[in-house]
């Protein structure tokens, strides 16, 4: 406290490295191109201009895994695609997050069947599940808040 | 439109065998799958159907003979008519010729219906599975695969299927 | 050698030729995950410097089991899954399966539904040409295009979710008709709609059509001939756009389009500009559709009566005991239909979509399959690619449109 008043004078603000550091975390979290079906073009639309995703640091979704943060699962992933999935999801560097958008992502939706995975979080851990068929442009905001406010809560001996 | 469809359904008959009958308005033939390598050639190039609209199987287990129906169905753009084909193929020999030389777009079309049924296709360039990865077994449309239905966790049943649902671990183990 | 055999061919070895095997060529993954292929789609390229030599597609990432899926549910719940086969077309998915139930059963539709059917269905239409042009566009690099046709787009999904609730998957066309009337502000909301649309497709074209750029890249471009794209069974804008002119609107009319005057766009060159100039062509022809439908849209019920098929309205329930027991058989067992096969096509976007179903006798279908247009327009694309560059390659799957969801059903 006392270290503040002194310094703020000159210029200088104090936190804990934790804070900053999950906060340019969410700042500027890039998404990596994983639309497989229908919620892939509401992740477009999220993206397009009546629901900018850019306020949040998102416009720019990388497509190679190598340089992005976070994977937005969006459509049914079926058997043929699961291990492609889990591959891409190990190329990906830390600290890395993943968001099962839509039903058939979460649960395996309205296919229950031989050839759809039921629910992406047996092939990639999963942080925030979004819900819907396809899950609104807001909502997949909502959800991406909400990790957000998930990675604002870490703690430095969970860290990467 | 439909009397047309029964002057060329007529000549088929007569060429070729088969039956020809009747539901909602439109004429399905069913040819032996004996003669059925003519009959296409006919059909395209003596009727004069240029496009194959679409080709697909129907499954009649626990019946063993037949027990496949092959359902073609073939356009006319220039004289505006269809055709339906249908073709019964025994349990005990799932082959049929294949329709690639004269229609291109059966290629992809008898990929799908030898890996959905298990029907072979003889003389076809490249029969290998298509919609499902290529090390699977079994033919999945078929009557006597199953469906793969997976419970639902309802609250009552809830902590039973978690504990055999397969959860992924990410890299470090957690 | 081995080491690539093993990783990426995948049982494809006879498909590539024996200077790939001896690496004289270049083997390349264009793979599931790609920016540019629209889709879960894999590309086995062959490539001698940036010339592609062969191009083999390799599909199934997104396969569903719908068509096996859907015997194991009653003819009404299964409709719910047809809207996820064609995720840019769902009402017109809905549409293909109401008409095969329809004229299984031999089910009447009232004039008011089919009209509704018919501006639903074009409004689908410009709205998945929208994203066409957008994403199209975005793989050639012009980007502002994509922002433009996300506005638009925004504007049908705002009708639509005012007429059945959902913005893409409606599932608002049932068999007999449709769900329920529209409300009153839907007028309103597609006359104004329909005010500003030509002009922004004007601002679309102004960016594109004659830029010397977006010349240069389509003309001349996966060129088909006329009769090789009816042997590969191509339809919709990818066949009229090489001189064949076949339309199911025109050749086998459903749902009233017979009495609603509009032209079906065809160029002869058959490159990636003749597909682009068609599909934007068909974009105003739709407006004009819509226009006639809505001046004309006739008062009525909107599903038909026949409550063997069609559940009865709520307020009757309380009133009559057919009523009640017609609706407990409806939700419990479903109808059975008769026993036959029949084949509906409508035009989708893409091309012909056709639904054959076959009954035998019960309340679930038999066997559905989905004649799915995005198929047959794939299975050409080693014939349009090849001698191209890779460059090109981007622009012909733009061009071809396709949607694997379709494919993979």
């Amino acid at each position: 406290m006392g270290l503040e008043q002194k310094l703020g004078n000159m210029g200088v603000v104090t936190a804990r490295l934790e804070d900053l550091v999950n906060w340019s975390r969410t700042n500027a979290m890039w998404p990596m191109l994983f639309g497989l079906a229908c919620c892939a073009i509401e992740m477009m639309s999220a993206q397009a201009a009546n629901y900018d995703m850019s306020r949040f640091g998102m416009e720019l979704m990388r497509p190679s895994p190598r340089q992005s943060d976070l994977m937005i699962v969006a459509g049914r992933v079926s058997r043929k695609m699961a291990p492609v999935l889990r591959r891409l999801y190990d190329q990906m560097p830390d600290p890395k997050w993943v968001i099962a958008m839509g039903d058939c992502a979460s649960c395996g939706g309205v296919f229950n069947n031989y050839a759809v995975v039921q629910g992406v979080d047996e092939v990639v851990p999963v942080d925030v599940y979004v819900a819907g068929c396809p899950p609104r442009p807001e909502a997949l905001i909502h959800g991406v808040i909400t990790l957000h406010e998930k990675v604002r809560r870490e703690k430095m001996k969970d860290w990467a | 439109m439909s009397e047309n469809n029964s002057v060329v359904t007529e000549n088929l008959v007569k060429q070729f065998g088969g039956q020809a009958t009747e539901f909602a308005g439109e004429i399905s033939v069913m040819i032996a799958v004996e003669k059925f390598a003519d009959a296409a050639r006919a059909i395209h190039d003596e009727f004069k159907f240029d496009l194959m609209s679409s080709m697909t199987a129907v499954d009649y287990w626990p019946e063993e003979n037949p027990r496949f129906h092959l359902v073609y169905r073939f356009t006319s753009i220039a004289n505006r008519q269809s055709l339906n084909v249908r073709v019964p193929i025994a349990a005990y020999a799932p082959t049929a010729p294949t329709l690639e030389t004269i229609y291109h777009n059966a290629n992809w079309q008898e990929r799908e219906v030898f890996d959905m049924f298990g029907i072979q296709f003889l003389g076809h360039s490249d029969m290998r599975r298509i919609l499902m990865p290529h090390d699977w077994e079994g033919h999945p449309l078929r009557k006597d695969y199953p469906l793969g239905y997976e419970e639902p966790q309802f609250s009552f049943n809830f902590d039973e299927i978690d504990v055999r649902k397969p959860y992924a671990k990410n890299r470090r183990g957690e | 050698m081995a080491q690539i055999e093993e990783v990426t061919l995948d049982g494809m070895t006879h498909l590539v030729s024996d200077r790939a095997l001896q690496g004289e060529t270049m083997l390349l993954n264009m793979g599931p995950q790609h920016p540019s292929t629209h889709g879960v789609l894999r590309l086995l390229l062959e490539l001698d410097g940036e010339t592609v030599l062969a191009a083999i597609p390799d599909i199934g990432f997104l396969h569903t089991g719908v068509e096996k899926n859907m015997e194991a549910k009653t003819y009404q719940k299964a409709e719910v899954m047809t809207d996820r086969l064609d995720y840019m077309n769902t009402v017109g998915n809905n549409l293909a399966y109401c008409l095969a139930v329809e004229k299984l059963i031999g089910l009447d539709v009232p004039l008011r539904a089919q009209a509704l059917r018919v501006i639903l269905a074009e409004l689908k239409r410009i709205s998945s040409h929208m994203v066409w042009l957008g994403t199209s566009a975005l793989d050639l690099a012009a980007m502002s295009d994509f922002m433009y046709c996300f506005r638009e787009r925004e504007m049908i999904l705002d009708i639509l979710e005012l007429v059945s609730g959902q913005r893409m998957m409606t599932t608002y066309i049932r068999p007999g008709g449709v769900w329920r009337d529209v409300p009153v502000e839907f007028e309103a909301a597609v006359r104004n709609l329909l005010k500003i649309l030509p002009n922004r497709i004007d601002q679309y074209e102004s960016l594109l059509t004659k830029n010397p750029l977006f010349i240069d890249r389509t003309v001349g471009i996966g060129k088909i001939s006329a009769e090789d794209a009816v042997n590969w069974g191509l339809t919709g804008a990818t066949l009229r756009g090489s001189g064949v002119n076949y339309d199911l609107r025109k050749f086998a009319p459903y749902s009233g389009y017979e009495q609603y005057d509009f032209e079906v766009p065809v160029r002869i060159e058959g490159d990636v500009r003749a597909r682009y100039l068609v599909r934007i062509a068909e974009m105003r022809q739709s407006i004009r559709i819509i226009q006639q439908a809505l001046d004309k849209l006739p008062m009525g019920p909107v599903r038909s009566n026949n409550y063997k098929f069609v559940p009865p309205p709520r307020s009757e329930i309380g009133n009559s005991m057919e009523a009640l027991i017609h609706h407990f058989k409806y939700w419990t067992e479903g109808f059975n239909a008769p026993k036959g096969s029949v084949y509906s096509a409508v035009e989708s976007p893409r091309g012909e979509l056709g639904v054959y179903l076959e009954s035998d006798g019960g309340p679930k279908p038999f066997r559905v399959h989905f004649r799915t247009p995005s198929f047959d327009n794939l299975q050409v694309l080693p014939v349009l690619a090849k001698g191209f560059l890779v460059a090109d390659l981007v622009a012909i799957i733009g061009s071809v449109d396709i949607v694997l969801g379709d494919i993979d059903r």
